[in-house]
């Protein structure tokens, strides 16, 4: 899959409602299935301990509930994706069909991946996160919209704030979120920075 | 003007102001392993790019390589086609790499320092979040996703804001049986897993200045499970003792210029910070996480927590981590019956580890119900402590001796835990699955708790062990 660098303003979609806080991304996606050298696929193993446990326990795991197919935006609590930095995680959401995930809060590593492959992180605070999973686990059906203009999270007539940094909304807002671009405009600018740099001097011989 | 460490590479390395807020940050020193860096060397060669510095980028394979034995091909077929991706990638861009056979490979962060490649005042980026570790020189050291990895191979720089400074000063004499890993789970424990958010930590005070390189890499390398994308020492005599002859190391007057340059880094005397926090080492006490996070501690004589007791906040999360361990709310930890007993990983797998672990493991036996496993950092460290002969006392003991890698710190190579096993690791996570088996539990210690428990079957207050006799 290839997300090509476009403006970002809004997301439609049902929604996921995952509860609980510090969900890891060793949850998220499972490091044996790390064992892979491209993200093609992995979606198939988002949760995969999670949704097993669920199973075997007689229940439904959010991501197998009613109204998850096809869902685009996440729903879920505090810091989430602490842990490990593998890019696995937000790429197997993203591919799974996730294009926002709503939470309390977000660890900075992951907040950072998913800048660069665009999908948007918002937070909001604990009362509307609350509010928007009653609404969603109400009716799996009940759309809702994050507004990266108005910063807001939508959903019928509703309306509560939402936040991120003004950089990274600039960014979704410009389609300036794929930085490889801006990294490499007017190179000669890195190499004044390279040419003060002491140890670039003296370590590189012996390499 | 004075500054903080943190300011002074900041600027030193800041390129400029990018359109979209953040900064263009030059990355000094770039390190890749074979997880996280396939995907990204397949996105450059979709966008035709080469690598910009590749003699600025060095790899090792560490988290999916066996431990017991390590003649290629591995058995794993998805192992194999990770460590050949690898090799073909830094053949095809002329990317130095440090492999099985070349007696320099291990755990990425514990070869950087050990090769000198780590040095003061250097931004340092890899795919891999403890990637902070190297902070412990006074560099600015941070772990990246693999799209980032991307974009360092291709223009020697990330996209970042800066971090907010927060000094942790710890003074005072750590008690016996306390160690670096003790200092660290305490942090957490107080500031929370994710207090460290939009900061780096800097670690200052006289503990932290009379600590030993290792001992400092354990307290940055867990900073990210405090929430902190970078932790930080000042450099200092010690950093200066540590790196001189190194092989990535100027030598000669060369060093003496850079030693100085080294010491000019440390944050000013009249720095200011966004917050200070201080910690009384004399306080403090062997540590063991009994839940499924990092933060989720207690002294080993303290009793489990009570969800009753807890805000309501924390409640659900505590009922939830201590049904998961299969932990009584209100008992003791120690005593705990463990089934497995792992010293090694980037935290704590380096030689003076080794040691403390030895130290206790001495002439003693491992329970016979208990696993064991010793697992080096690097081939440097496995070859240094068999030359003073730990690999015997540990196998001697029952444990197993094993080769350099990440091994059951994750479950990515063969070493991992099955079915409900309890395993006393000196690793860093104790998330749920994080070694290896779904309902798999963890309890994180130091090295010299984890040999104490593998002796003893169970979890045992260390000073017991150290100085018997003493009531606690
Ligand atoms: S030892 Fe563990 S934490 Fe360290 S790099 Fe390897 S897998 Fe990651």
């Amino acid at each position: 899959m290839n997300v090509s660098t476009s403006a970002i303003t809004r997301i439609e979609g049902r929604a996921v409602v995952l509860r609980g806080s510090d969900i890891d991304t060793d949850r998220i996606m499972p490091a044996r299935f790390l064992r892979a050298i491209t993200f093609s696929g992995i979606e198939a193993h988002l949760f995969a301990d999670d949704r097993a446990a669920a199973q075997a326990a007689g229940a439904l795991h959010p991501l197998d509930g009613p109204g998850a197919a096809g869902a685009t935006i996440l729903l879920t609590q505090a810091n989430f994706g602490c842990g490990s930095s593998r890019e696995h995680a937000p790429q197997a959401l993203l591919r799974w069909g996730f294009r926002a995930v709503v939470a309390e809060s977000f660890s900075p590593i992951f907040a950072g991946n998913a800048l660069t492959i665009g999908l948007v992180c918002v937070t909001a605070s604990p009362h509307t996160i609350a509010e928007a999973m009653r609404i969603a686990e109400a009716s799996p059906d009940n759309a809702f919209c994050v507004d990266l203009e108005h910063l807001h999270l939508g959903c019928g007539s509703t309306r509560s704030p939402v936040s991120l940094p003004e950089s990274q909304r600039h960014a979704w807002l410009t389609g300036q979120w794929d930085a490889t671009s801006l990294l490499l405009a007017d190179y000669d600018d890195v190499e004044r920075v390279e040419a003060r740099l002491p140890y670039l001097r003296t370590t590189s011989r012996n390499a | 003007m004075a500054g903080t460490l943190f300011e002074k590479v900041w600027n030193a390395h800041a390129v400029r102001l990018l359109p979209n807020g953040q900064t263009q940050l030059y990355v000094g020193l770039h390190l890749v392993h074979e997880v996280t860096s396939p995907q990204a060397f397949d996105m450059l060669g979709a966008r035709g790019w080469p690598v910009r510095a590749p003699h600025r980028t060095f790899a090792t394979m560490d988290h999916i390589v066996p431990t017991a034995a390590q003649a290629r091909p591995f058995q794993d077929v998805m192992a194999e086609a990770m460590a050949g991706a690898l090799e073909r990638n830094c053949r095809t861009h002329g990317i130095p790499m440090f492999d099985l056979s070349g007696g320099a490979q291990g755990i990425v962060h514990v070869i950087g320092p050990e090769l000198g490649l780590t040095q003061p005042g250097m931004t340092i980026a890899c795919g891999d979040s403890h990637t902070s570790t190297h902070g412990a020189f006074g560099a600015l050291a941070f772990g990246i996703g693999t799209s980032q990895v991307r974009d360092v191979l291709a223009s020697q720089c990330v996209a970042m804001s800066p971090l907010q400074v927060r000094q942790i000063r710890i003074d005072g004499a750590l008690p016996p049986g306390v160690f670096a890993k003790d200092v660290i789970l305490a942090v957490i424990r107080r500031l929370g897993i994710n207090g460290g958010h939009g900061f780096a930590y800097e670690y200052a005070g006289s503990t932290i200045a009379g600590m030993s390189m290792d001992e400092r890499m354990t307290i940055c390398n867990m900073s990210i499970e405090g929430g902190a994308l970078m932790g930080y020492c000042n450099p200092d005599d010690t950093t200066v003792a540590y790196l001189r002859g190194r092989r990535f190391v100027p030598g000669g007057d060369d060093f003496d210029v850079a030693a100085a340059g080294w010491r000019a880094l440390a944050s000013d005397a009249d720095a200011t910070y966004a917050d200070v926090v201080e910690f009384d080492a004399a306080t403090m006490a062997p540590t063991v996480t009994w839940g499924t996070h990092p933060g989720q501690s207690i002294a080993v004589d303290e009793r489990l927590p009570r969800p009753a007791d807890m805000p309501d906040a924390e409640r659900a999360g505590v009922e939830d981590a201590l049904t998961f361990m299969h932990l009584t709310a209100g008992r003791p930890i120690a005593g705990q019956k463990v089934d497995v007993a792992f010293i090694g990983s980037c935290t704590n797998g380096r030689l003076s580890d080794l040691r403390e672990a030895a130290r206790v493991a001495r002439g003693q036996k491992v329970a016979a119900h208990v696993r064991a496993l010793v697992v080096p950092g690097s081939q440097q460290v496995r070859w240094a402590a068999e030359a003073e002969g730990l690999d015997q006392i540990f196998e001697d003991a029952g444990f197993e001796w094993r080769r350099a890698g990440c091994s059951m710190c994750l479950a990515m190579n063969p070493d991992r835990l099955s079915g409900d096993e309890l395993c006393a690791s000196s690793s860093n996570r104790n998330f749920k699955g994080r070694q290896g088996s779904p309902t798999g539990r963890t309890l994180l210690m130091s090295p010299a708790m984890v040999a104490a428990a593998a002796l003893a079957g169970e979890v045992v207050d260390i000073r017991r062990v150290l100085h018997p006799g003493v009531s606690s």
